[in-house]
C-alpha cells in the first residue's frame, strides 16, 4: 500500500525526530542562543516579525531557530502564536515625524530640515565577502539631535504640492479595522490594503514594485523619504483615562512621491505611496510604497493594465503563509481526486478509440476556413461526439 | 393602445465626464421595429449616448423610459411597484441592478464594435450563442444546441464550425457570431456600436445586408451608432446627427441625408460624397 | 529581559474566536450554500492543510464529542493522523475511527460510506470555496453573480464539456445547487460522493481557512448536482468489488502492486473496509493488513 502516507503516527514521530537531529547539527558545536539570533541577525528577525505581524524580537528569534532558518516556517510559527493572543485594544497612531531617526534619507531634496542621516546601512558598502567580521568603534555624535525632522512630504504639503495625509477639515480618522480579526472582502479600504501589504511577502512585493518601475503600471516614483528609528507606542487605556507608553518599536517608513494628477477643478499635485514595516526593512518599505501607489489607481482614474494595479491579484497572493501552505499542500495525498480523473480519462480514451474505429473518412471541409488566421479546426470537431447522444 | 406608446422614450438626457458633458439634452422616442442611426464624427458624443441609453454610463440629467413587456409583477416585487407599473413606461433610473441585468438577459442586446468585447473568445461558437439561453434557464443541452445551430445558420456560420472558438474565426465571422448571441433570446431592442467599422469594406456590405434582413424579419428596434453615413442610409429609418455632445439635426434618414438642414450636416454629407 | 514564556489557550482558539466562527456557522445554516466571509485565524498547520476545517471543528467540538478525522477516506493518512493528534492534545477530545461512533467527522476529499445519521456533523476541509473561480477569478464579480443568481456561465462550462467530450468532464468538486438557490463547491470530493449530500440527516459544515469562507448544508436540505435535462449528472461508478472486503458500490483506490503497472482496487474508506472484512471472513482479514 501507499506506505509513505499511510504510515501513521509512528512514521510521523520518526520524521519529527529526524528533523530535530538535522536541525541540531554536530553536537560539538554549541546551539545558537536566541539572544545571539535576535541581536546578530536583526534584519532577518525583523522580517519574521513583519510578516508574522507580531513585534517581539525574542519570539521571532526563537521561531527562526525552531524553523532551522526557514523564514516562512518561522513566520507561520509566529502567526500561529499571535492569533491565540487576546487583544486588549488599539494603540494611538505612532508619530513617525517625531521619531528620533537613526537613519533618514531623501532623494527629492539635497538639503532638508534635520538633515540627511545615513545611519546603519548596507548602502555604499563594498560587497566583498569578508573572511572575518570586524566590529569597528562607532564615534559618538557631537551633539544629540535637537533639530526636528519634519517629514519631507509635510514640507511639500505646505504649498499643496502633494496630496495631504488627510482631508483638510472636519475629518475624523475612521477605524481602520483589523485584517486579522474581521472578515475582509474585496474591494478593500486602503487601510486594509496597507495592513495586508505590511505583512505581505517581501519578495513578492519587491517583484511587483520592480514591475511598476519597468513600465507595468508606471507611477514615476521618487523617494520622498525613508526613515528608520524607534518610536514610542502609546495605549489609551479607558480605565486610566490617559495614554500610557507601553514600549518602543523599531520601524522603517517610506514616503514615495509619485506622478502628479490634477483635474479641471483641482490643481495638479504629487501623489504618494506609503510603506511602513517593523524593524530595519527598507527594501520592503520601499516596495510596499510602490505597490500601495499602484493599487490606488481607482482613486486617480488610472487605467488598470498591470498586475501591480490589480487589488484582488496583489492582496490575494501577497500573504506567504497562505501561499506557502497551498503550494505545499500538493504534497498531501490526492489519490481520491486523481482516481476520479483516472476513471474519466480512461473512459474518454476508450470512447475516442471507438470513434476512430467507427469513423468513415470525412471530406476536407475547410473551404470556409479563414486562411488569414492560419488556424485549423481541432480534431474533435470532425467526429463530433454529440450526435451519438442527442 | 400599446402601439401608441414608444418602446424607448428619452427626454433631456445627459452624461457628465467630470465637469464636462459627454452628451446633453438628448430627446427622442424609439418605436417598436424602428431603426435609429446616431451619426457624427469621433468625439461627437454618440458612443456616450449609447452607453447612457444602455445603462452602462450614468444618466446625470433627464430621463430614459422603457416600455417593458416582460418585467412582470413577480420580477419587480417590493415597494414602489404599483407606482412604476402604473405608467406604461418604466423610468430606468428606478431599476435595481438585478432588474437592469434582467433586461439584458431578456430584452436588450448589445453588439460591440470589437467582437472580443461581446464574446468569450475561447468558448466555442455554440457555447457563446447558447449562453444567453442558459442564463435564461434553458437546461436541455439538445435544445440549446439546436437553437445555437439554427442561429449560427441564420448568420451564415458553417455548421461544422459550431464547436470552434471565435478566436479561430475571421473578423466577419466573429461579428456574425456576436449578432447571433445577441438575437438568440429574442430581444426587442438592440444597441449596436459601429457594428461593421472594424471590418474590410467587402465584408461590411454583406454584414449590413444580414443585419438589415434580420432586423426586418424580427421587427427589432435598433439604435445603431456609426460614423459611416452609408450605414445609416442602408439600415436606418431615422437619423440623429450629433456634434459636440448635442443633437443638431434629426429626422427620417432619407430626408436628413438628401436634404440636410443644419450646416454641419450639409458639410458631413458633402464630405462623404467627395470622399 | 527575561526569556519569553509561551502559553496556549485551552482548545487552542480563544473563546472570542470560537464565537466568531459559530456566528458564521449560524449564518451559513440560515442561508444554505452561501459563502460567509469570516476572519480566518492562523492555526498551527499550514494553510491548505485543513486550517478551515480545524477552525470549524475547534468551534463546535465539546467535552461530550467523539472525533473522527479522515483524509482520502482513510483514518491513517498522515494529515488525518496529525489533525486528530492536534485535537487530542489541545482539546482533550476522544477520537475514533468508526464512522457510526463519531459525533464530528472532519474530512478531506471523501464522505464516509457508512450513511450518516442525525446529530452527526461532517466538517469538510475546503481549498477553493468558489465554484465559479476557474470561470471567473475575480471575487468582486463572482459575489455579484451569486447575489443575482446568474449561473449561466457555470452551464457554459458544462456545455463545453459535452460539446468536446460527449459528457460532462468534471469528476471531483462537482458543483451543486443547494436548496434551489446557491451554486456551491462541495470541496474536492469525488462526484461519486455527491448524492450523499442530498437530504443528509447530518449537518454539513465547510471551512475554507486560507480563503476565509464558511458555508453550510443544514440537515435534510436539497443538494442537486448540476446537469442538463438530457445530460443529467452521473456519479462515477466502479465495476469491480473491493479486493479486500468484497464491497460493491463503494469508492475504490487503485493501488499499484508491481513494477509492471498491475493494480488492485481496494476501498478508499478504511473504516468501512475493515469492518466489512472483519464481519465476513476471519482468516482473510488477518492475512491482509491495510
Amino acid at each position: 500500500m501507499y506506505v509513505a502516507v499511510k504510515g501513521g503516527e509512528k512514521a510521523i514521530a520518526n520524521a519529527h525526530a529526524l528533523l530535530a537531529k538535522r536541525g541540531r547539527g554536530g553536537a560539538d558545536a554549541p546551539r545558537i542562543d536566541y539572544v545571539q539570533m535576535r541581536d546578530q541577525m536583526g534584519v532577518l528577525v525583523a522580517r519574521v516579525m513583519a510578516e508574522g505581524s507580531l513585534y517581539d524580537p525574542d519570539l521571532a528569534a526563537k521561531a527562526l531557530l525552531q524553523a532551522q532558518g526557514d523564514v516562512l516556517e518561522a513566520v507561520t510559527l509566529l502567526r500561529s502564536y499571535r492569533t491565540t493572543l487576546p487583544r486588549f485594544g488599539v494603540t494611538i497612531a505612532v508619530d513617525t515625524a517625531g521619531l528620533p531617526s537613526e537613519r533618514r534619507v531623501s532623494a527629492t531634496f539635497k538639503d532638508i530640515p534635520g538633515g540627511q542621516q545615513l545611519g546603519a546601512t548596507f548602502d555604499y558598502t563594498h560587497r566583498l565577502l569578508a573572511e572575518e567580521l570586524e566590529t569597528p568603534e562607532v564615534p559618538t555624535p557631537d551633539a544629540p539631535e535637537a533639530e526636528p525632522m519634519p517629514r519631507v512630504t509635510d514640507l511639500l504639503g505646505v504649498d499643496g504640492l502633494i496630496e495631504r495625509d488627510r482631508p483638510a477639515e472636519g475629518w475624523t480618522d475612521p477605524d481602520p479595522g483589523d485584517l486579522t480579526r474581521e472578515p475582509t472582502v474585496f474591494p478593500m479600504s486602503r487601510a486594509e490594503r496597507l495592513q495586508a501589504l505590511s505583512r505581505g511577502d517581501e519578495g513578492f512585493l519587491l517583484s511587483l514594485g520592480y514591475s511598476t518601475q519597468r513600465g507595468f503600471g508606471n507611477t514615476h516614483p521618487f523617494v520622498g523619504e525613508v526613515r528608520v528609528g524607534e518610536v514610542e507606542v502609546e495605549f489609551d487605556a479607558p480605565e486610566i483615562g490617559y495614554a500610557v507608553p507601553i514600549g518602543r518599536i523599531e520601524l522603517t517608513e517610506c514616503q514615495m512621491v509619485n506622478q502628479f494628477v490634477g483635474s479641471a477643478d483641482q490643481a495638479p499635485q504629487f501623489t504618494r505611496g506609503y510603506g511602513l514595516v517593523f524593524g530595519r526593512a527598507e527594501r520592503k518599505a520601499m516596495s510596499m510604497s510602490l505597490v500601495d501607489r499602484a493599487l490606488r489607481r481607482e482613486e486617480f482614474d488610472e487605467r488598470a493594465v498591470s498586475p501591480a494595479q490589480d487589488e484582488e491579484f496583489v492582496i490575494a497572493h501577497s500573504d506567504n503563509v497562505q501561499a506557502a501552505g497551498f503550494v505545499e499542500h500538493l504534497k498531501l495525498p490526492h489519490y481520491v481526486d486523481f482516481q476520479a480523473e483516472l476513471g474519466l480519462i480512461r473512459k474518454l480514451r476508450r470512447e475516442f478509440q471507438e470513434r476512430q474505429a467507427a469513423a468513415v473518412p470525412s471530406p476536407a471541409s475547410s473551404n470556409d476556413r479563414d486562411s488569414s488566421t492560419g488556424y485549423s479546426s481541432n480534431s474533435n470537431s470532425n467526429s463530433n461526439p454529440i450526435e451519438e447522444h442527442v | 393602445m400599446k402601439n401608441e406608446t414608444p418602446l424607448l422614450s428619452v427626454t433631456g438626457a445627459g452624461h457628465r465626464y467630470g465637469d464636462r458633458f459627454g452628451c446633453r439634452d438628448v430627446s427622442f422616442d424609439l418605436w417598436p421595429g424602428e431603426v435609429l442611426a446616431v451619426v457624427g464624427e469621433s468625439g461627437s458624443g454618440k458612443s456616450t449616448l449609447l452607453g447612457m441609453l444602455s445603462q452602462r454610463l450614468t444618466l446625470d440629467e433627464g430621463t430614459i423610459r422603457y416600455r417593458t413587456a416582460r418585467l412582470s409583477d413577480a420580477d419587480l416585487g417590493g415597494a414602489g411597484e404599483d407606482e412604476r407599473m402604473a405608467e406604461d413606461l418604466l423610468d430606468l433610473s428606478t431599476l435595481s441592478e438585478r432588474e437592469v441585468r434582467r433586461l439584458w438577459r431578456t430584452d436588450w442586446g448589445f453588439v460591440h464594435q470589437n467582437a472580443a468585447d461581446g464574446l468569450r473568445m475561447h468558448v466555442s461558437a455554440g457555447g457563446n450563442v447558447g449562453e444567453p439561453l442558459m442564463a435564461n434557464g434553458w437546461r436541455h443541452y439538445g435544445k440549446i444546441r439546436a437553437e445555437a445551430e439554427e442561429w449560427l445558420r441564420r448568420v451564415e456560420i458553417p455548421a461544422d464550425r459550431i464547436d470552434e472558438a471565435p478566436a479561430t474565426y475571421s473578423g466577419g465571422m466573429r461579428q456574425r457570431v456576436q449578432i447571433a448571441r445577441n438575437l438568440v433570446f429574442g430581444p426587442r431592442l438592440v444597441f449596436m456600436d459601429e457594428p461593421t467599422s472594424s471590418l474590410d469594406v467587402s465584408v461590411q456590405a454583406r454584414l449590413l445586408d444580414l443585419i438589415r434582413s434580420l432586423v426586418a424579419e424580427l421587427g427589432l428596434a435598433v439604435v445603431v451608432v456609426t460614423h459611416d453615413l452609408a450605414v445609416a442610409r442602408l439600415i436606418s429609418h431615422r437619423t440623429l446627427v450629433m456634434k459636440d455632445g448635442v443633437v443638431i439635426e434629426s429626422g427620417l434618414t432619407d430626408r436628413v441625408l438628401d436634404d440636410p438642414q443644419a450646416a454641419y450636416t450639409q458639410l458631413l454629407v458633402s464630405s462623404i460624397l467627395q470622399g | 529581559m527575561s526569556a519569553p514564556h509561551i502559553v496556549y489557550n485551552e482548545g487552542y482558539l480563544d473563546e472570542q474566536t470560537k464565537r466568531v466562527i459559530r456566528r458564521a456557522l449560524l449564518k451559513g445554516v440560515a442561508i444554505p450554500g452561501f459563502q460567509v466571509p469570516f476572519a480566518s485565524r492562523e492555526v498551527p498547520m499550514p494553510r491548505g492543510w485543513g486550517t478551515g476545517g480545524v477552525q470549524v471543528t475547534a468551534a463546535v467540538i465539546g467535552a461530550s464529542d467523539t472525533l473522527k478525522v479522515i483524509d482520502q477516506g482513510a483514518d491513517d493518512t498522515t494529515n488525518a493522523v496529525s489533525i486528530r493528534a492536534f485535537f487530542e492534545k489541545v482539546a482533550g477530545a476522544r477520537s475514533t475511527t468508526r464512522t457510526d461512533e463519531a459525533t464530528i467527522i472532519q474530512t478531506r476529499h471523501r464522505i464516509p460510506e457508512t450513511p450518516l445519521a442525525e446529530k452527526q456533523i461532517l466538517v469538510y476541509q475546503v481549498p477553493i470555496p468558489e465554484p465559479l473561480r476557474f470561470l471567473e477569478p475575480r471575487e468582486t464579480e463572482t459575489r455579484r453573480l451569486h447575489a443575482l443568481e446568474e449561473y449561466g456561465l457555470m452551464y457554459v462550462k458544462l456545455y463545453e464539456d459535452i460539446a468536446r467530450y460527449g459528457h460532462i468532464a468534471k469528476t471531483y468538486d462537482y458543483p451543486v445547487l443547494v436548496n434551489g438557490r446557491y451554486v456551491m463547491a462541495p470541496s474536492p470530493i469525488p462526484s461519486f460522493d455527491n448524492p450523499k449530500m442530498h437530504q443528509s440527516p447530518a449537518l454539513q459544515l465547510f471551512g475554507a481557512g486560507r480563503e476565509k469562507r464558511i458555508y453550510v448544508i443544514p440537515p435534510f436540505t436539497d443538494v442537486e448536482s448540476l446537469g442538463f435535462e438530457d445530460f443529467p449528472f452521473e456519479p462515477q461508478r466502479f465495476d469491480q468489488p473491493c479486493e479486500i472486503c468484497g464491497s460493491v458500490g463503494v469508492y475504490l483506490d487503485e493501488v499499484i502492486i508491481d513494477d509492471r503497472g498491475n493494480a488492485m482496487f481496494v476501498c478508499s474508506d478504511t473504516d468501512h473496509c475493515e469492518r466489512t472484512a472483519t464481519a465476513s471472513v476471519r482468516d482473510e482479514t488477518t492475512e491482509v493488513s491495510a
